[in-house]
């Protein structure tokens, strides 16, 4: 996998040659990972074959609704992302990150020699390359290395995929994550009829492509790709302005739009589990029988749970408000201290699969509009000199 | 703040086999625990810094986040002073001496003692909060004539709850002012009653802007010591505070210690004033 990918070759693959790619990256001994469809939904799973994909289907989606369509063509990645994502492969939902044996000279801790498979992700979008960067940032580039992450992203292939169409969810753009996928790939594949457009981003890249039966890359498909993409960016609707928006959420803490979401969110933790860049954990004590041998197993955990918080026989955040806070303030505000990023990409995840059709960018928009309301925006005189 | 490497570079979740090699009992379901590596190359390599904690774990129950109560110069020790709360604290006050466990760290930013050099220290510690400032004691003594006044506020609930009682004398043959308060008393107390900010209060401070604050405590109780300290006169930047939330991992990879921008395990405990003034306050943060 490289970073700071520029595109290196450009080539044309035909619908009809797509098998040769996942056939390429198997003998190369990666376990193929894509978008498949499993009750109702298009998740990521291991795929054997292109007849894996979802092919003709496509997703509609809006703040507290997902369902599956049929479309009118034959397209594999006619959706847009579903209730998954890659940080189940990368950063496992359950893990052990240690073991315990008891013996003679007392408890020998260790942790495991992790092996983990080499994945090659098909389909990944240009939110999702951002969510992975975002994902090294927390767990490869801080004074602590999460070593189970460390492997699973080295070892990883990516085949990213240009979005040609955009939920209503969607809000890259204002994220600047999106939809073009400018780096962080092997291979990306923009969907055109007839075949994919398909350029390399890196040295293994190069070399699974120079064994793919492709044809050139003539301009006139080039031009079908671009105003592929361009639909996608063209159906962007949602937005957010993240202009100054730490400092917005961090200095209004007591704002009471907190009560309000309060009244409606459930705390179900579907957001965070939804969500490509949310990153919290618990570990656990699994003893067998004997209690002589202790996994210590590590599973995602959510600040939307009540004991995340616990401490000294209480819990700090005991409400709805402020757990709720908690999550909005960290993704959007708080990480840019820790991580230097925003910890949204812009996917929408978080709002289609809310049960009660929380919109984050609806709750930074009130927030935002109480505070304009109160100052008037500067006009241009204060300009003057 | 400085922090010292955590004794394993590679995995944070390995942690080292340890002994409990003594238990002292220090007050009413509070000990001070004695560890001892298994392994002497891991002992050896061992150090930490005033302030910091440990990972201690007992495997099947759980881990907890203790602070080193203990003298960073004497590497032969390894001491942590821990109040009985719950399910492991409780499992490692069974255990007792020869108990075997497991530790990962150290972990955590340190009191800035190097920073200052030439200052006079005020410690004000409350309950329990005594322990993680016992290594600053340490230090500050053995380089004494580094600082000026050096001043030890302690409050507790009870006379009964003081720590370290006997240690006090010879604290204060070396050069530390040590003054104590309870909030009930008992019959053969006859000392101070109130909360330990009054003791602040009467304070004789020669030279409050180049004073050092060190405070550590119930939340609360350091609020206030905060609010006193500024009214008399001591600077923002020169005010320390430790800070305590749920942990698990203690590296930063959780998410659990979030307060506000900061990871208390990895930014703190031991944090600035005025790095966490503006959240300090907050409600539920
Ligand atoms: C940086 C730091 C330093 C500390 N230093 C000391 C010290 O020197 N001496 C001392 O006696 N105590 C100290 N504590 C508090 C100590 O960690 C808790 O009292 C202990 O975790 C309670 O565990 P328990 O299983 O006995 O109690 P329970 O109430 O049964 O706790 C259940 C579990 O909650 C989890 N937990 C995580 N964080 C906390 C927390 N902050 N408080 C309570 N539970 C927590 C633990 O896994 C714990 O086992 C410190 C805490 C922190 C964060
Ligand atoms: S916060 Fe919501 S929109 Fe942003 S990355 Fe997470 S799931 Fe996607
Ligand atoms: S915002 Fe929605 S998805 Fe998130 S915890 Fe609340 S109810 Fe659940």
């Amino acid at each position: 996998m490289q970073d700071g990918t520029e595109i290196r070759r450009t080539e044309f693959l035909a619908t009809d040659d797509l098998q040769t790619l996942l056939d390429e990256l198997q003998s190369q001994g990666y376990r193929t990972v894509g978008p498949t469809i499993d009750q109702g939904a298009i998740i990521y799973d291991e795929i054997e074959s292109v007849d894996d994909l979802p092919r003709g289907w496509t997703d509609r989606q809006e703040a507290g609704k997902y369902r599956l369509e049929e479309r009118d063509d034959d397209a594999f990645f006619g959706y847009v992302v579903g209730p998954h994502s890659w940080k189940r492969f990368l950063f496992p939902a359950a893990v052990t990150v240690a073991t315990a044996e008891r013996t003679d000279q007392g408890w020998q801790m260790r942790t495991p020699d992790h092996d983990a498979p080499r994945y090659a992700f098909l389909g990944v979008r240009a939110c999702e390359l951002a969510a992975m960067r975002v994902q090294d940032r927390v767990f490869l580039e801080g004074a602590f290395v999460d070593p189970i992450y460390q492997q699973r992203r080295d070892r990883a292939f990516i085949v990213a995929v240009n979005c040609t169409q955009a939920a209503a969810t969607c809000f890259c753009t204002s994220m600047n994550t999106g939809p073009r996928c400018n780096s962080g790939f092997d291979l990306a594949l923009t969907e055109i009829s007839g075949g994919f457009i398909i350029e390399s981003g890196s040295d293994d890249g190069d070399d699974i492509l120079e064994r793919l039966p492709t044809q050139p890359a003539e301009d006139a498909l080039l031009d079908q790709a671009e105003s592929a993409r361009q639909q996608a960016v063209d159906q962007i609707t949602k937005k957010m302005d993240t202009d100054g928006i730490r400092d917005l959420l961090m200095q209004n803490l007591d704002h009471p739009r907190w009560d309000d979401v309060a009244t409606r969110c459930l705390s179900c933790t579907n957001c965070t589990m939804v969500c490509p860049t949310c990153f919290c954990s618990s570990v656990s004590e699994v003893s067998d029988l004997t209690g002589d041998h202790v996994e210590r197993q590590r599973q995602w955990d959510s600040c939307f749970n009540i004991d995340f918080s616990y401490m000294n026989g209480g819990v700090v955040r005991n409400g709805i408000r402020s757990r709720y806070r908690q999550w909005l303030t960290h993704k959007l505000a708080t990480w840019h201290d820790q991580f230097d990023t925003s910890g949204c990409v812009g996917c929408g995840r978080c709002i289609t699969w809310c049960p009660v059709e929380i919109d984050l960018t609806e709750e930074v928009a009130a927030i935002r509009q109480s505070t304009t309301d109160k100052a008037p925006e500067r006009t241009d005189e204060d300009d003057a000199p | 703040m400085t922090s010292a490497a955590a004794c394993s570079a590679t995995d944070p979740w390995l942690a080292h086999s340890v002994t409990i090699d003594r238990v002292i009992p220090e007050t009413p379901g509070v000990a001070t625990y004695d560890f001892v590596f298994t392994d002497d190359n891991v002992g050896g390599r061992y150090s930490f810094l005033p302030g910091q904690f440990n990972m201690l774990y007992l495997p099947g129950v759980g881990e907890v986040a203790i602070s080193i109560s203990g003298n960073p110069a004497d590497r032969s020790k390894l001491p942590h002073t821990i109040r009985v709360a719950g399910n492991v604290t409780q499992e490692l006050a069974r255990l007792g001496e020869g108990g075997s466990l497991g530790l990962r760290g150290p972990f955590g930013a340190s009191w800035p003692l190097a920073d200052c050099a030439g200052m006079d220290v005020v410690l004000v510690a409350g309950g329990i909060g005594l322990a993680p400032l016992r290594p600053a004691i340490y230090d500050l003594l053995a380089n004494r004539d580094r600082y000026g006044r050096l001043t030890l506020l302690y409050g507790s609930r009870t006379p009964a709850g003081l720590l370290y009682t006997d240690e006090y004398e010879q604290w204060r043959a070396r050069g530390l002012d040590i003054q104590t308060t309870v909030d009930r008393t008992t019959d053969h107390w006859k000392g101070n009653v109130g909360v330990v900010t009054t003791l602040l209060e009467r304070l004789t401070l020669p030279r409050p802007e180049n004073t050092a604050l060190m405070t550590c405590g119930p939340e609360v109780m350091m609020w206030y010591t905060i609010q006193s300290a500024r009214e008399c006169g001591f600077r923002d930047d020169n005010l320390y505070v430790s800070l305590e939330r749920n942990m698990n991992c203690a590296v930063g990879l959780c998410g659990h210690c979030q307060f506000g921008p900061e990871f208390i395990c990895k930014d703190g405990p031991v944090f600035r004033y005025d790095r966490v003034t503006s959240i300090l306050k907050v409600d539920d943060l």
